[in-house]
């Protein structure tokens, strides 16, 4: 299936869960996240689309105010045809339905952008941190992260752009 | 030895036994077998046939308490740093650190932005040598354990301490 036909089935099957966005490259859906769970169920099931890789989850933020995002890479091994799915957040309040159910992979997926932009998948059944340690505070790739001052008992030093050193 | 000296038949040797123990120590450190990051390429390349480290009488252990010297061979994570203050403590004393290579000396490549390396494993444990080098060629190891032998063997274990 070519893109088009991906969004068109999208849209057709759930109306309202395809969010019109211009500045999209081509090959990226930009997907409602309260129809993520259903749409995903239907990318993995469907005998038409069968996207049965997941081949990446990874986590954007847009910068100051703007939105976090995941960004869900999908391939059908059955029909080798591809899809970038968007998901927008709030920054406050980050939270989408876990796919971990639908594609085993998603389980490290989900926890990696988890520790790194704070992004809570609801669902996930193991959802911890899997790089930083347990107890590190922040999420490191936001734009807004601001080094902790110590970690237990060891200084962390604060590095500006131009003064070095803090 | 000046007295005893030529006095015994040829294949006596008379020494202090604080020589003898500093050269028995300084030529068989045993190191501790752990690697972080690429330089423990260049620590398993030293070991290897080619340069050999046996030669010069170290040999890997894969557990800390028969280790003698710890070489830091890579980026210290601030997970890693923790674990790493762990093995130091668990090593008998007498024990030396050989940190290798820019990361484990400095942070290295994450100086500046790495809110997550740990700027120098000198923070945590005390370093006998540095070995500079990103990463440091198994010669540049070598010569940074013979300057720890060198180390070594100066140290005097029996005599006593002024106060």
């Amino acid at each position: 299936m070519t893109f088009n036909e991906i969004r068109e089935a999208i849209s057709n099957q759930f109306s309202g869960s395809v969010v019109q966005n211009d500045e999209l490259a081509n090959g990226q859906i930009e997907i409602n996240s309260e129809h993520w769970l259903e749409v995903a169920t239907f990318l993995k099931t469907d005998p038409k689309l069968s996207f049965d890789q997941l081949e990446c989850i990874t986590g954007v933020d847009t910068g100051d105010d703007g939105p976090l995002q995941s960004h869900y890479n999908l391939h059908s091994m059955e029909h080798r045809h591809k899809v970038e799915i968007i998901i927008n957040h709030d920054r406050n309040d980050p939270k989408v339905s876990s796919i971990e159910q639908i594609w085993r992979i998603g389980d490290w997926f989900e926890r990696e952008t988890y520790d790194m932009f704070g992004i809570v998948y609801e669902g996930h059944r193991d959802l911890r941190r899997i790089l930083c340690p347990d107890d590190w505070e922040g999420w490191p790739l936001r734009k807004d992260y601001e080094t902790q001052e110590s970690f237990h008992g060891i200084l962390v030093p604060k590095i500006k752009e131009e003064e070095g050193w803090e | 030895m000046g007295l005893l000296e030529n006095k015994f038949q040829d294949n006596v040797v008379v020494a202090s036994l604080d020589k003898i123990l500093g050269w028995a120590r300084s030529t068989s450190p045993w190191y501790f077998q752990f690697g972080l990051a690429c330089c423990a390429i260049e620590m398993m390349a030293s070991a290897a046939s080619r340069h050999d480290l046996e030669r010069i009488g170290m040999m890997p252990r894969s557990s800390p308490r028969q280790a003698d010297v710890m070489i830091v061979a890579g980026t210290v994570t601030m997970k890693m740093a923790l674990r790493v203050k762990k093995l130091y403590e668990q090593m008998a004393d007498p024990k030396y650190v050989i940190s290798m290579g820019s990361c484990a000396t400095s942070g290295g490549p994450y100086w500046q932005h790495g809110y997550h390396v740990l700027k120098g494993v000198d923070l945590v444990v005390p370093v006998d040598v540095y070995v500079p080098g990103c990463p440091p060629r198994p010669e540049a190891l070598i010569e940074g354990l013979l300057k720890l032998q060198e180390k070594i063997q100066t140290e005097r274990p029996l005599t006593r301490k002024l106060a």
